[in-house]
């Protein structure tokens, strides 16, 4: 039995004179211990996805329909008292900027002890034990020490190894991180990714890893779901994905991996933009961008079928697929 | 903190030098001591030698010096209407202004901060559309006229609080007297302070609420939501922490207001307080009074002020007191 | 959080801003009644001379014997004194139309005055920026530490001791107007400034330095029309507040003569009879007052909404 299921979700917007949908029928499954990442521009729903999971979407966003099964529960219609009970303590998030999640008044031990005192009854002093060794487990120095400091006395990469203790406080099943690492340095992004990937391995932690980057997906993640426009447009495994994509937009996304591409050899971009939210096209929403358009494309939006080990919403799949057997076999 | 510190106190000191040339050149410009002295009927001669005996023929520097010297002294020379020195009329009328003061800052504290948070947290409810409806017409009310309208309705008309002066005042510590002892002096201030706080409560409210409005909108609110803790310890811990810091700084400019708008307030309730009695030396050209309430209200901003600064450096975390002020 | 929206060229977001405030506004029944009653007051004291049934500057117009007659739809008013008399026998009708007028001059000048020393200052020190910026926005700091009302009240009341009440009350205006006006530049400098400083990131001013236009040129043609939106939201609110400050003044005797009233002036004189029963001089001219400054104040919370400028904090 799987540990969430996503299924249907649709979340929209309440703007000035319209309503937009940012997230446009979701669904996916995630196992005990399972890693996934969550793949796609900016824009294309995928932190909407997470803070979709926890119910943090905040006005004017609203979850329209749609269910966030996760332990007998629907985390989409449930009161906040029984939200409160998950978030933090079974379904831990990680942001996206270490350097505006912490509150910059409170010292970490402070934003420590609350969070394990929200859902343990617990003294302050044992609490501040658990914070130390959850700091110690993150490779922290000096974890005592830095209970007592504020946010602003830590550098970027020291305030997110924070922030993922604090996830790891009360052991949860499920951590969801949104681009954990697109906010800091370069040379710091790795050591991050490893002590993430650490972290969920040995305590079998399921991850749901939101980032724009194909290649730390590979590194981290047993499955990949694609999004585009609000929509997941592919899904399978990482490896199947990244070795075969099938979606013209996966295809295009792989290309333009600088891996890809030959020294010297310009990198290959995928033409155009995706399109604002209160703008899709009508029919598959990639379709302006998509070399293989034909007629259909432009009226129907195509549903996610199976193709081989993964799932795609493309209706010109088998059709390209035949095209480039032909070519190959041509070659 | 020592070197912030320093540094403060050379800002006040700069500050109160400007404000003493100025009090300094005003009684320099204003009225004619010498007609006060000795009146119209002396010839030319004995009002040269009398200026000269008096230093008026000296430099201005001279002349500056020798009035900070004095003013250092607290002497700021005798008020030509009390005859008596200009400081310490004023002293005695400091605590009227000050109670004044308190009274409408605790009811701008106590009411602002618990409405300021309820319409930034239910900000569709119609009870904080009523506060905001307030509020906007509380900024469009002059407080003069907010002052004559509740002598109107409670003085006037309904005959239930008194519409001017002080009423029983007790002495403490010596010299300060104080209203709020006595039933009757709680009585006479509470118009007053109502009046004086009716124009700053909705510029609190409003405040409050839109910085709070902001906060909650930040990351680490929507952190402190994953975490799973409880919507009070989010509002009044997290959010509420992080409003007050600007509420701080502005309300420390606001404090300055304040006491501009106690003249207007003492006037229409005759609040023997310094303002009151400041618009009086004005009538009575009456120099070295209106010096002595320059140089009083002049200490009274720079001090509030460095207090404020003090108060945010200890509240803010982020503020290193030694790196303030620069 | 993802972006809902992308950025379209320049000239599609003007279009859009202008149907939004339009939208907004036929949307907005506040608005409507706030813009009209605003019109309806401005329109009247424009016309003041032809609507007043007497000249209040006209001292032999006045007789003692019509003095403290109530409105009209009280017992005892008179039908040709509308809104009664005050003290000395004036017709409180045509007195509140000039004073009005009066008030209204001194907010949007005094306003005027504001908004142009505070953005030569704001784009001075945004677009030269270094030492002449960290001093002139030290200079903003100390102004905003003092309060306005003070320092005019100090000003005004000195000034009127130098000079005598009659110089004074001649030139009362033209004080009030500088008073008031020099007191609050910083507001605007700092948005200003705030404004220039995000501009000049941006490309576009980089391209015009290179295609060598001089600052002046710059600052008038790209950043002023960038910065628009603020000072509008600023001058709305900061009339009210000078009309408010020009009354106060008006009502310690600082401001306007009762010779020439303006409504803080109006509401002065009738205080001292508000004992004796006589309230409508001093409640119809503060009505008109807080009228006037909440359909500003309303334009102005609603033109806030709407464009939603990003307005210096501090």
């Amino acid at each position: 039995m799987s540990l969430l299921s996503v299924r249907d979700l649709v979340v929209k917007f309440a703007m000035r004179d319209q309503t937009v949908t940012a997230l446009n029928g979701i669904s996916f499954d995630l196992n005990r211990g399972e890693r996934m990442g969550i793949v796609g521009e900016s824009g294309a729903g995928k932190s909407i996805t997470g803070f979709a999971i926890l119910n943090l979407i905040s006005r004017p966003g609203f979850i329209d329909s749609g269910h966030v099964m996760f332990d007998g529960m629907d985390l989409a219609h449930t009161s906040d008292k029984a939200l409160r009970t998950i978030r933090g303590n079974r379904i831990a998030m990680i942001f996206q900027d270490p350097m505006v999640t912490l509150n910059p008044v409170l010292t970490i031990g402070q934003q420590m002890v609350e969070t394990l005192q929200a859902h343990r009854s617990l003294t302050r002093r044992d609490a501040e034990k658990i914070a130390v060794a959850k700091l110690r487990e993150v490779y922290i120095p000096a974890p005592e020490e830095r209970l007592q400091q504020y946010p602003h006395e830590l550098s970027g990469g020291m305030r997110q190894r924070i922030i993922i203790a604090i996830a790891l406080l009360l052991d949860p099943q499920l951590i969801i991180a949104d681009e954990p690492t697109t906010a800091l340095d370069v040379t710091i992004q790795a050591d991050i990714m490893e002590l993430l990937l650490e972290l969920c391995q040995s305590n079998n932690v399921s991850l749901i890893l939101i980032t724009h980057d194909l290649g730390v997906v590979s590194q981290m993640t047993e499955r990949t779901l694609v999004m585009y426009a609000g929509r997941i447009i592919e899904s399978g495994r990482t490896r199947a994905i990244i070795n075969d994509p099938q979606h013209p937009y996966t295809q295009g996304l792989i290309k333009a991996l600088p891996q890809q591409t030959l020294p010297g050899e310009r990198l290959k971009q995928i033409p155009g933009n995706m399109p604002a939210l209160s703008a899709i096209p009508p029919g598959c929403p990639f379709n302006p961008r998509c070399e293989y358009t034909v007629d259909r494309c432009r009226t129907t939006i195509p549903e996610l079928v199976r193709v081989g080990p993964v799932e795609v919403a493309c209706h010109e799949v088998q059709r390209m697929n035949r095209d480039t057997e032909t070519e190959e076999q041509t070659a | 903190m020592f070197a912030y510190l320093v540094k403060r106190v050379f800002q006040a000191a700069v500050v109160m030098f400007v404000i003493s040339l100025i009090s300094f050149s005003i009684q320099d410009n204003l009225g004619d001591p010498l007609r006060e002295l000795v009146g119209q009927s002396v010839s030319e001669e004995v009002r040269e030698q009398l200026r000269d005996e008096l230093g008026l023929n000296d430099s201005f520097l001279v002349q500056y010096g020798r009035f900070a010297k004095k003013a250092m002294r607290g002497d700021l020379g005798t008020s030509y209407f009390f005859k008596e020195p200009a400081l310490e009329v004023i002293l005695k009328k400091l605590p009227a202004t000050l109670e004044l003061v308190l009274g409408a800052t605790f009811i701008i504290i106590g009411l602002s901060v618990p409405l300021g948070v309820f319409t930034a947290i239910r900000p569709h409810s119609i009870f904080s559309r009523v506060i905001m409806g307030f509020s906007i017409i509380g900024i469009s009310v002059p407080v003069f006229l907010t002052a004559i309208l509740m002598i109107f309705v409670f003085s006037v008309e309904m005959r239930i609080l008194p519409s001017y002066g002080r009423g029983d005042v007790v002495h403490v510590f010596g010299y300060w007297s104080t209203n709020f002892l006595t039933w009757d002096g709680w009585k006479h201030i509470l118009l007053p302070s109502a009046a004086l706080a009716s124009i700053m409560l909705p510029l609190f409210i409003r405040l409050i609420r839109s910085e709070m409005m902001e906060t909650l909108q930040s990351e680490y609110v929507r952190f402190a939501w994953a975490k799973g803790l409880r919507p009070r310890r989010i509002w009044f811990v997290h959010a509420l922490k992080n409003t007050l810091l600007p509420v701080i700084t502005v309300g420390g400019v606001q404090i300055g207001t304040m006491v501009a708008y106690t003249i207007l307030t003492e006037t229409v309730f005759q609040w023997p307080g310094m303002g009151f009695m400041f618009l009086e030396a004005v009538n009575r050209v009456d120099t070295p009074l209106i010096v002595a309430y320059l140089i009083v209200v002049g200490f009274i901003f720079v001090v509030t002020n460095t207090i404020v600064d003090l108060i945010y450096g200890l509240v803010n975390p982020t503020v290193k007191l030694a790196r303030m002020g620069a | 959080m993802s972006n809902l929206s992308t950025n379209p060229e320049k000239t599609r977001m003007q279009k859009m801003w202008h149907s939004n405030i339009a939208y907004s506004f036929r949307r907005n029944p506040v608005a409507i009644v706030s813009l009209a009653v605003f019109l309806l007051i401005a329109l009247s004291t424009l016309f003041a001379p032809l609507l007043a049934p007497f000249d209040p500057y006209d001292m032999t117009q006045f007789n003692i014997l019509d003095s403290e007659l109530p409105p009209a739809w009280e017992q005892g008013g008179e039908a040709r004194f509308v809104f009664g008399t005050d003290a000395q026998g004036r017709d409180l009708w045509s007195a509140i139309l000039y004073g009005t007028r009066v008030s209204l001059i001194i907010g949007i000048c005094a306003v005027a005055v504001q908004a142009l020393l505070g953005i030569t200052i704001g784009l001075v020190a945004g677009y030269v920026g270094g030492r002449v910026d960290s001093l002139l926005m030290r200079l903003a700091d100390v102004q905003l530490s003092f309060s306005t009302l003070m320092v005019a009240i100090i000003f005004l009341a000195i000034s009127q001791a130098l000079f005598g009440s009659e110089t004074f009350n001649e030139y009362a205006l033209f004080i009030l107007v500088i008073v008031i006006g020099v007191a609050e530049w910083p507001q605007y400098a700092r948005t200003v400034r705030a404004t220039v400083l995000a501009e000049k990131r941006k490309e576009y001013v980089d391209a015009a330095r290179v295609l060598a236009f001089g600052p002046l040129r710059i600052m008038i043609k790209h950043i002023l029309p960038n910065s628009i939106s603020p000072i509008f939201v600023i001058s709305t609110v900061q009339v009210a507040n000078a009309i408010i400050s020009e009354a106060s003044l008006s009502f310690l005797g600082l401001g306007m003569p009762v010779s020439q009233p303006s409504l803080g002036s109006l509401i002065s004189s009738g205080f001292d009879y508000i004992f004796s029963g006589s309230w409508w001089i001093t409640t119809i001219p503060g009505i008109v007052l807080v009228v006037l400054v909440l359909v500003i104040n309303l334009l102005g919370d609603w033109l806030r909404d709407v464009l939603n400028p990003k307005l210096y904090k501090g």
